[in-house]
C-alpha cells in the first residue's frame, strides 16, 4: 500500500498489506494475520523443495541486481559445512526506503523470511545487518526476534521441528558501502567494511570463510508468501507479458511528486500510470523533468523515456535504465540537474571505501568538477574530462560503487547537456587560485 | 598483436596459457601476474607484493584476458588453461593510464625533493605509460607529515594507499598497528592510538612503499637514488645472514637494504641490521701495519716487517692462543686456523649476544640472539666458543686477536704480561697497551668472502667499497702470518682460498665458490660429512 497514503486500488499489496497497522508488529498480531504459517510449512519441507518452489516462482533479488533467488539458494548444498544467511538490511541507496517500512511495520515478516531462507540454504544461523541510522527499524526487528525466541519459533527447536534456527540482529555503523555484500560480511566479522575480491564468491567462501547466501530484506520477506501460496499464485500477481519478472515489487517514491511513499505493484506495471495515477504526478503546476527509476545508481530517464516503460527488470532496461532497488526519484522542471547530479556524486565520493584507485580518486574528482560547473566556474573541456573520468571509473574496480557514481554523470550529461553548457560561459578564460586548506568552498 | 604460436603440448599438472604471445606453463592457482613473470613480462602493479596477502586494490595490474567480460586484476586472477592474456593491449594500457592519472591528481610533483625519486614506481610507470599533462584544476589534497615512530616518516600527500604497509604489519609482523583511516579521497594510513612503528622489523614498510610516502628517517635527504652504487652482500649483524644490498655513495655506505632470498630472509631485514652501518664509515681506523718500537710506541712500518715481527713473537712465546671474531669470513678463519695449527695454538672465539626478535609471519626468520655473522662457520672450522678466552695466560704468552669489528666492543681483560698481535680495523682499547703488532684488515664491505649462517648456508658477499686505509682483507693478512709460521701460503684470492677450504674441511665438502652464486648453498648435514 502507498504508505503513508491509503492503498490505491491498482496496487497489489502483499508485503505492504499491513503497513500502518501497529498490531501487525506484535507476534500475536502477526500470527492473527496468517504469519509464520509459511515458515511452518517450509520447515516441514526439505530445503531443496523450498529452493525449488522459490525457483519456480521466478522471485529475483530485490536489492538491485535481480539475480534469481531460487538459483542463488540452490548453490548451497548439504555439504556438511557451516552455512550462513546474511540479510542485507543496510538500505542506504539514496531514494530507497522500502526495507525500512518492512522492518518498521512488519518485523515478523522479515524474521519469518530470514528463518525460512536459512532453512532453505541448510543454515542454522541468519544475520540481519541493519543500517545503523535505522533506529526505529532496529528496535522493531530486535523486539520481533525476542518474541520469536520466546515463542519457540527460533532457537534450538524451531517451531517444534527439532531444527536449530538462530537469527541475530547486527547494527551497522554508518557506511553505505556495507550494503555491498562482501563489505557487509567484512563488517559483520568486525573488519573494515571493504568489499572483497570475487572470486571466491560468498556461496563458496563468505561470512567467516563459510558458504554464505546474502539476500535483501524484501526478497526474504516475499519467500514465506510464495511457499504458503505457491509459485503459480506469485506469478499470477505480475503482468503475464513478461514471465522473467514475477510477483510484486515495492517502489519507494520521493522527490518532486504529489504523493511520495511506498507503493507495491505487480511487476510489469506501466511506469507512466504509476507516476501519475498512484503517485499523483508532479506537484501542481509543474512538469517532470527527470526520473531515476531504481535508486541513485541507475541511469537517469527523461519523461519521454518513461512514457511507454513498464516497471520490471526488462522493461526499465529497455527504457535505458535499471530497476535497481526500486527507489524512484522524481525531479520537476524547477530542478537544476547540474546541482542534483553534483549532489549525487558527492554522496558517492563520501562513501567510497578508498580501496580502488579509480573510485577513491575518481568519485572525488568528479564531484569537484561538477561543483565547479555548478558554481559557474566550469569550462567546456570539463565536460569531456567528466566523461573520460567516468569511462576510467567503469568496470575496473572491485565493487560497483565507482560505476554507480559514473552512471548518473554519464546519463545526466547525455540527457541534460544543455543545462551544463548553460552554466559555462564559453569565452571565459579561467585562472586557478589555489585556496588554503579549510577555506575551500564547500 | 600476432596470434600466439601453435598451442604447446599441455604439461601434466600444469596450466598452460599465453601471455603477450608467449606460452608459459605454471602450477595451478598461480596468479596471472606471477605467470607473466615466468614469461619474462612485467605487469605494472603497486599493491601486489609476493610476500604479502593479495589486496587487488591499486587496479594497476588490470590485463585483458580473452573471453573475460571485463579487464581482470592480474594479481588476483588465477591462471586458466588456454587463457590468452594481453598486458599491453590498447584496452589494458588505457586502463593503466587512467589509474596513473587518478594516482597523480593528488600526488605532489615534488620528485626533486623526494627520497624515492629514481626508485619510485609511480615515477617510472608515469614516464613509461602516463599522460604527459594534467587535467586536474582543483587544489591538491594536503595532509601534514607524520612521524610514525621507529625509523619511519609518513608523507600522506604522496601516499597511493596501496596498503602494503598495513598488510605487512598485520600479516607479516603480526602487530597490526597500521590501518586505512577515513574513506574516499580523505583516506590515509593511520596508526592505532598509542602505537607506533617501533617493531623490530617495521623498517621494511619503507622498502615496501612503492612511492615516497614512507621514508626512512635515517636516510632522509641523504642521497639521490641514482647516485648510489649497489652491491650484493650479507648482513653481518647476526647469524641469520639476511641477504642485503650495500648502497654506497662516494665510497661511503649510506644505506643497507634487504635483497630477496627465499631461503633466508624472503624480502626483509630487521631494523637492527638495517641501521647498523655507520661503523663501516669510521674515520679512526688503523691505517698502517704498526709495530711497537724500542721506545714503547706503536709506529708505522711495512707489511713484511710487521708480519715477521708477529711471527717471531709467536714463535718465541710461552703459550699462544688464537682469538677470532665470529664475524670474520670463512676464508679468514680458515687461514688463521692453519696458522694456529702450525704452532699448536687453541682456536677460540667470543660471541656477543642480544635479545632475539623473530618476524612472526615468516618461518625461521629472526634477528638472532647470536650477534655475529659467522659463528657457525667458526665452529665448523674448529674454533670453540670461550667465555674467558685468556684464562691461564700469563707473562711471556702471546694472544693473536683477529678482530673485525665486534671484538672492539667487548670489554675483555688481558692478563698482565701477555703480548697481543692484533689484526683488525682498530686496536681495541683493552689491547692497546699489550699490542706489539697491529695489522689493519678490511671490513666485510671492503672485501670479498663468505659467511656461514646458523642454518649452515654459505653465502657470498661482494666488495662494495675500497678501504680508506692500507688495510688488506683478513684472509690475506692472516695468510701471510700463517706462511711465516710455516703453514702453506694461501692463494691471494678469496675464491681460491674458499675452494681450498672446501677441499680441506669436511663440513664444506662439495662446495665450490663458482657455484655459490649470490644466494648461497647449504653445507652438508653433519651426518652426511664423510659419507
Amino acid at each position: 500500500m502507498g504508505y503513508p497514503h491509503p492503498s490505491h486500488p491498482r496496487e497489489t499489496p502483499v508485503l505492504s498489506r499491513h503497513f500502518g497497522d501497529a498490531e501487525a508488529r506484535t507476534l500475536d498480531g502477526w500470527r492473527a494475520r496468517g504469519g509464520y504459517e509459511g515458515l511452518r510449512k517450509a520447515l516441514g519441507m526439505d530445503p531443496a523443495e523450498v529452493q525449488n518452489v522459490v525457483k519456480e516462482s521466478g522471485l529475483r533479488g530485490r536489492g538491485g541486481a535481480g539475480f534469481p533467488t531460487g538459483v542463488k539458494w540452490s548453490f548451497m548444498k548439504p555439504d556438511g559445512k557451516t552455512h550462513y544467511l546474511c540479510v542485507n538490511a543496510d538500505e542506504s541507496e539514496p531514494g530507497t526506503f522500502k526495507d525500512r517500512e518492512i522492518m518498521r511495520w512488519t518485523p515478523h515478516q522479515l524474521v519469518e523470511g530470514a528463518a525460512m531462507a536459512a532453512h532453505a540454504i541448510y543454515a542454522e544461523t541468519a544475520y540481519i545487518y541493519i543500517r545503523g541510522e535505522f533506529t526505529e527499524p532496529i528496535v522493531r526487528v530486535e523486539q520481533a526476534v525476542r518474541e520469536a525466541y520466546a515463542a519457540g519459533i527460533l532457537g534450538a527447536n524451531a517451531m517444534g521441528t527439532g531444527r536449530r534456527l538462530d537469527v541475530h540482529v547486527h547494527k551497522g555503523a554508518g557506511a553505505y558501502i556495507c550494503g555491498e555484500e562482501t563489505a557487509l560480511m567484512n563488517s559483520l566479522e568486525g573488519r573494515r567494511g571493504n568489499p572483497r575480491i570475487k572470486p571466491p564468491f560468498p556461496a563458496v567462501a563468505g561470512l567467516f570463510g563459510q558458504p554464505t547466501t546474502i539476500n535483501n530484506v524484501e526478497t526474504v520477506s516475499a519467500a514465506p508468501h510464495i511457499v504458503l501460496n505457491g509459485a503459480e499464485w506469485y506469478k499470477s500477481l505480475s503482468s503475464p507479458a513478461n514471465p522473467k519478472s514475477t510477483g510484486t515489487k515495492l517502489f519507494s517514491v520521493c522527490g518532486n511528486v504529489a504523493r511520495p511513499g511506498n507503493y507495491e505493484v505487480g511487476m510489469g506495471f506501466p511506469l507512466k500510470e504509476f507516476l501519475y495515477d498512484l503517485c499523483g504526478g508532479p506537484p501542481a503546476g509543474r512538469r517532470f523533468k527527470a526520473i531515476i527509476p531504481g535508486g541513485s545508481s541507475v541511469p537517469i530517464l527523461t519523461p519521454e523515456e518513461c512514457e511507454t516503460a513498464v516497471m520490471d527488470y526488462e522493461g526499465i532496461q529497455a527504457a535505458g535504465s535499471l530497476l535497481g532497488s526500486g527507489g524512484v526519484i522524481c525531479f520537476d522542471d524547477t530542478q537544476d540537474m547540474v546541482r542534483q547530479i553534483a549532489r549525487l556524486a558527492r554522496f558517492y565520493a563520501h562513501e567510497s571505501c578508498a580501496q580502488c584507485t579509480q573510485c577513491r580518486e575518481g568519485t572525488a574528482w568528479t564531484t569537484n568538477i561538477l561543483e565547479r560547473i555548478r558554481d559557474g566556474e566550469g569550462t567546456m573541456k570539463d565536460l569531456d574530462t567528466l566523461l573520460e573520468i567516468a569511462d576510467n571509473m567503469t568496470g575496473k574496480t572491485i565493487c560497483v560503487l565507482s560505476d554507480s557514481c559514473a552512471t548518473p554523470v554519464v546519463s545526466g550529461l547525455k540527457k541534460f547537456r544543455h543545462e551544463f553548457e548553460a552554466k559555462i560561459r564559453p569565452d571565459r578564460s579561467r585562472v586557478m587560485i589555489p585556496q588554503l586548506a579549510g577555506t575551500a568552498a564547500a | 598483436m600476432t596470434a600466439p604460436a601453435a598451442p604447446a603440448p599441455a604439461v601434466p599438472g600444469m596450466v598452460t596459457l599465453s601471455i603477450e604471445g608467449r606460452t608459459v606453463s605454471v602450477a595451478p592457482g598461480t596468479s596471472i601476474l606471477e605467470a607473466a613473470k615466468h614469461a619474462g613480462i612485467l605487469v605494472p602493479h603497486y599493491c601486489y607484493h609476493p610476500s604479502l596477502p593479495v589486496a587487488g586494490v591499486c587496479r594497476m595490474c588490470l590485463v585483458e584476458v580473452e573471453k573475460f567480460p571485463k579487464l581482470a586484476p592480474a594479481c588476483a586472477t588465477a591462471v586458466g588453461e588456454g587463457q590468452v592474456v594481453h598486458v599491453h593491449s590498447d584496452k589494458a594500457r588505457e586502463a593503466r593510464k587512467g589509474v596513473l592519472e587518478f594516482l597523480l591528481i593528488n600526488h605532489p610533483l615534488d620528485c626533486p625533493v623526494c627520497d624515492q625519486a629514481g626508485e619510485c614506481e609511480l615515477q617510472d610507470y608515469t614516464f613509461a605509460e602516463g599522460r604527459k599533462d594534467s587535467r586536474y584544476l582543483e587544489p591538491k589534497r594536503f595532509n601534514p607529515m607524520e612521524d610514525f615512530g621507529g625509523d619511519v616518516l609518513y608523507v600522506p600527500n604522496r601516499c597511493i594507499l596501496c596498503t602494503r604497509c598495513v598488510r605487512f604489519m598485520d600479516a607479516v609482523a603480526h602487530e597490526p598497528v597500521l590501518n586505512v583511516s577515513e574513506r574516499g579521497d580523505r583516506a590515509f594510513i593511520g596508526r592505532d592510538p598509542g602505537a607506533d612503528l617501533t617493531h623490530a622489523w617495521a623498517g621494511n614498510v619503507v622498502d615496501l612503499c612503492p612511492v615516497g610516502a614512507l621514508l626512512s628517517k635515517d636516510f632522509l635527504n641523504k642521497a639521490r637514488a641514482w647516485e648510489l652504487d649497489r652491491t650484493a652482500s650479507v648482513c653481518p649483524g647476526c647469524s641469520q645472514g639476511c641477504n642485503i644490498m650495500v648502497e654506497t655513495r662516494d665510497e661511503t655506505v649510506v644505506r643497507l637494504r634487504p635483497r630477496p632470498n627465499a631461503d633466508v630472509n624472503v624480502h626483509f631485514m630487521c631494523d637492527t641490521g638495517r641501521l647498523d652501518y655507520r661503523w663501516l664509515n669510521r674515520r679512526d681506523r688503523l691505517e698502517y701495519p704498526m709495530v711497537r718500537d724500542a721506545g714503547g710506541a706503536l709506529v708505522a712500518t711495512d707489511w713484511d716487517a710487521a708480519v715477521s715481527r708477529a711471527a717471531a713473537l709467536v714463535r718465541g712465546a710461552g703459550r699462544v692462543v688464537v682469538l677470532a671474531s665470529p664475524s670474520l669470513s670463512n676464508e679468514a678463519l680458515f687461514v688463521l686456523g692453519t696458522a694456529a695449527d702450525a704452532v699448536g695454538a687453541p682456536k677460540r672465539y667470543v660471541l656477543p649476544r642480544g635479545p632475539e626478535a623473530p618476524l612472526a609471519g615468516v618461518k625461521d626468520l629472526a634477528l638472532r640472539a647470536e650477534r655475529a655473522a659467522n659463528h657457525t662457520g667458526a665452529e665448523r672450522l674448529g674454533y670453540g666458543e670461550a667465555q674467558a678466552p685468556f684464562d691461564g695466560l700469563g707473562a711471556g704468552d702471546v694472544v693473536v686477536v683477529a678482530d673485525e669489528h665486534l671484538l672492539a666492543l667487548q670489554p675483555l681483560a688481558l692478563p698482565a704480561g701477555v703480548t697481543a698481535i692484533v689484526a683488525g680495523t682498530v686496536v681495541p682499547a683493552w689491547a692497546a697497551d699489550a699490542c706489539a703488532v697491529a695489522l689493519p684488515i678490511t671490513t666485510f664491505a671492503e672485501e670479498e668472502g663468505t659467511f656461514t649462517n646458523l642454518r649452515g648456508r654459505v653465502q657470498r658477499y661482494v666488495q662494495a667499497k675500497t678501504p680508506p686505509t692500507l688495510a688488506r682483507p683478513g684472509f690475506l693478512v692472516l695468510g701471510e702470518l700463517a706462511a711465516a709460521l710455516g703453514a702453506p701460503r694461501p692463494a691471494p684470492l678469496a675464491s681460491a682460498v674458499f675452494d681450498a677450504l672446501a677441499d680441506t674441511v669436511p663440513a664444506f665438502t662439495g662446495l665450490r665458490w663458482a657455484r655459490l652464486g649470490l644466494r648461497g648453498l647449504p653445507l652438508l648435514e653433519p651426518a652426511e660429512v664423510g659419507a
